[in-house]
């Protein structure tokens, strides 16, 4: 009777074991299921490299290009914010800072990342929107740089912690190694533990460059919404993700522009799917 | 370089710079909503249903609404992810299967949240017919949290040390009653602090519910599972980008609740995972 039950248990673990595969290749099938009607009425290279998104006109206009560039602008913006201060900030807790303050550092990080995007959202239209604004003289503070500014924060709490995770775990004998043969600190962290660990610290910014494509509230609060091909910094722009949250309400079940937002959200799954794949090969290339 | 030691000091004066562009707006962002969101705090705008169009009265549905949606994703989600922690810290080998499953959390983890909501919207409301309702929200909150609550567990299993394992089994005692009565005991603090962390994220995340559950106006509170629900992140989007001068207090208080709510968890969950290792025997 006990074998019966335990053998009972053990394939029930075993089955929820399997439930991570299971859900990812039903998303994804689900996402397929649903988002590949669209080439039926669009042709897969007219899709991705259309310059004009007007999925309610008559005939609609699917053309997704304005929509990555959208994407792309914002993530390198905010890329080129958070990586340097990410990983400086990283360094700092892993290396300098005393332990008492370590801990501080690291609940603040804590902190960052447990609040939720659509409060980061709500501050960023409060207080950055009209900031860049006015620092700017732009007829609306809605811009790409504010996305970057705001996302660039959500980006950070994943980098920190795996970056300075990765400096963690250098073996403690290549920096005392650097230290005896006379090299500062500095010099020991720049020479020999940051090259040590850059294989973990490619795969932070990997991994909170994902966050940041993913990200959607925030994002669709503060970049403005416009869904045509951004020429700067400064204008609205739409991202991948902003399109599905706002249209997804209005579309009707079954129709082209519900098939096309599917569609929308295929891109962004293999995006990050491959981040998050490559960012893992990373990982394990360090142990 | 001429001066190694003056290098280092701009250096790391640097890298203190960068601690602070950090940490410096979080204190600002707490600061700010506490400031301005908790002079609207009462228990009127707690317990009373909004009204005049969301521009007065309380958020109390929302914050009802809110607390099934995170129940009802913990009740799907805390027995398969408990399971799935089992049975990769006791039962995997180092296979490809394990190296899959591995990568496959890492994954659903990765998975952006709108992309969660599109997955909701086809599996649950249409093709299970669920309709937009409470429990299609919750499931796909549920999938969604999987990974940080497989992830918390799995480390809190593996850190019961090996020998406790051994001396269970070398009494007699069969594989799953080691697991039952030795290892998971030992490891309820970790499992718990990962349960609490993963309803903070439910309860704060909006774009897996905007398409599957949320009701932009329901002045009253849902009776069945089935039903939409109004949601505490949904009605702060609602309330500050559609619908035209609602009172600063509103939104700020709005964005107060909520923003108690995740960080009381949080906090909970840190207290927790503290107490356990200043009291932790091996």
């Amino acid at each position: 009777m006990r074998k019966i039950k335990e053998f009972i248990i053990e394939k029930l673990i075993l089955l929820c074991g399997i439930a991570s595969i299971f859900f990812v290749i039903m998303i994804f099938l689900f996402l397929l299921k649903e988002g590949l009607a669209v080439f039926k009425s669009v042709s897969p290279f007219k899709f991705i490299l259309g310059k004009s998104w007007y999925p309610i006109s008559e005939p609609a206009q699917l053309g997704i290009l304005p929509l990555i560039l959208g994407s792309l602008l914002v993530t390198l913006g905010a890329a080129i914010i958070s990586i340097p201060i990410g990983v400086g900030c990283a360094i700092y807790i892993a290396e300098i800072a005393p332990l008492r303050l370590k801990e501080i550092l690291k609940a603040g990080i804590e902190l960052l990342a447990a609040i939720p995007s659509v409060v980061l959202g709500f501050i960023g239209m409060v207080t950055l929107v009209p900031m860049v604004k006015n620092v700017f003289h732009l007829p609306t503070g809605l811009t790409a740089l504010s996305g970057s500014i705001m996302l660039a924060f959500m980006a950070m709490p994943t980098i920190v912690t795996i970056a300075e995770d990765a400096l963690y775990s250098v073996p403690k004998n290549y920096k005392e190694g650097a230290l005896a043969l006379g090299a500062t600190h500095w010099q020991a962290i720049w020479r020999v533990m940051l090259p040590a660990a850059s294989s973990g610290i490619l795969a932070a910014v990997m991994l909170g460059l994902g966050r940041v494509i993913g990200e959607t509230m925030a994002v669709m609060m503060i970049t403005g919404n416009a869904a045509v091909l951004p020429q700067s910094i400064l204008v609205p722009v739409r991202t991948l993700t902003a399109t599905i949250a706002a249209e997804m309400g209005e579309a009707v079940v079954g129709s082209e522009h519900y098939f096309a937002l599917f569609a929308v959200g295929i891109v962004l799954f293999v995006i990050s799917f491959a981040i998050n794949v490559t960012a893992d090969l990373f990982l394990h290339k360090k142990q | 370089m001429k001066n190694p030691y003056k290098a280092q000091n701009i250096a790391f004066f640097f890298l203190f710079l960068s601690t602070l562009l950090i940490v410096v707006p979080v204190g600002l962002i707490v600061v700010i909503i506490v400031q301005k969101g908790l002079p609207g705090i009462s228990w009127q705008f707690l317990s009373d249903i909004p009204r005049q169009g969301m521009r007065a009265g309380g958020i109390f549905p929302a914050i009802i609404g809110t607390l099934y949606l995170v129940s009802g994703a913990i009740v799907f989600a805390l027995p398969i992810g408990l399971l799935a922690a089992i049975y990769l810290s006791e039962y995997s080998k180092d296979n490809l299967l394990n190296r899959v499953i591995k990568l496959a959390i890492v994954n659903l983890a990765g998975v952006p949240s709108v992309v969660y909501g599109l997955f909701g919207l086809a599996l649950f409301v249409v093709f299970f017919k669920f309709g937009a309702s409470i429990i299609a929200g919750s499931l796909t909150l549920g999938i969604m949290v999987l990974p940080i609550i497989i992830t918390a567990s799995r480390e809190a299993l593996e850190s019961v040390p090996y020998s406790f394992r051994e001396v269970s089994l070398s009494l007699g005692a069969s594989k799953w009653q080691t697991i039952r009565h030795i290892v998971l005991p030992n490891a309820v603090p970790g499992i718990l602090t990962g349960t609490i962390l993963a309803l903070g994220r439910a309860a704060g995340e909006t774009a897996p519910i905007l398409f599957t559950v949320a009701a932009f106006y329901l002045p009253r509170l849902p009776n069945s599972l089935f039903d939409q629900a109004m949601a505490l992140p949904y009605h702060l989007y609602v309330i500050s980008t559609q619908v035209p001068n609602v009172d600063e207090k509103i939104r700020y208080g709005t964005a107060f609740v909520l923003l108690a709510l995740v960080l009381l968890m949080n906090l909970a969950a840190i207290v927790i995972r503290n107490r356990f290792r200043k009291k932790k025997k091996w």
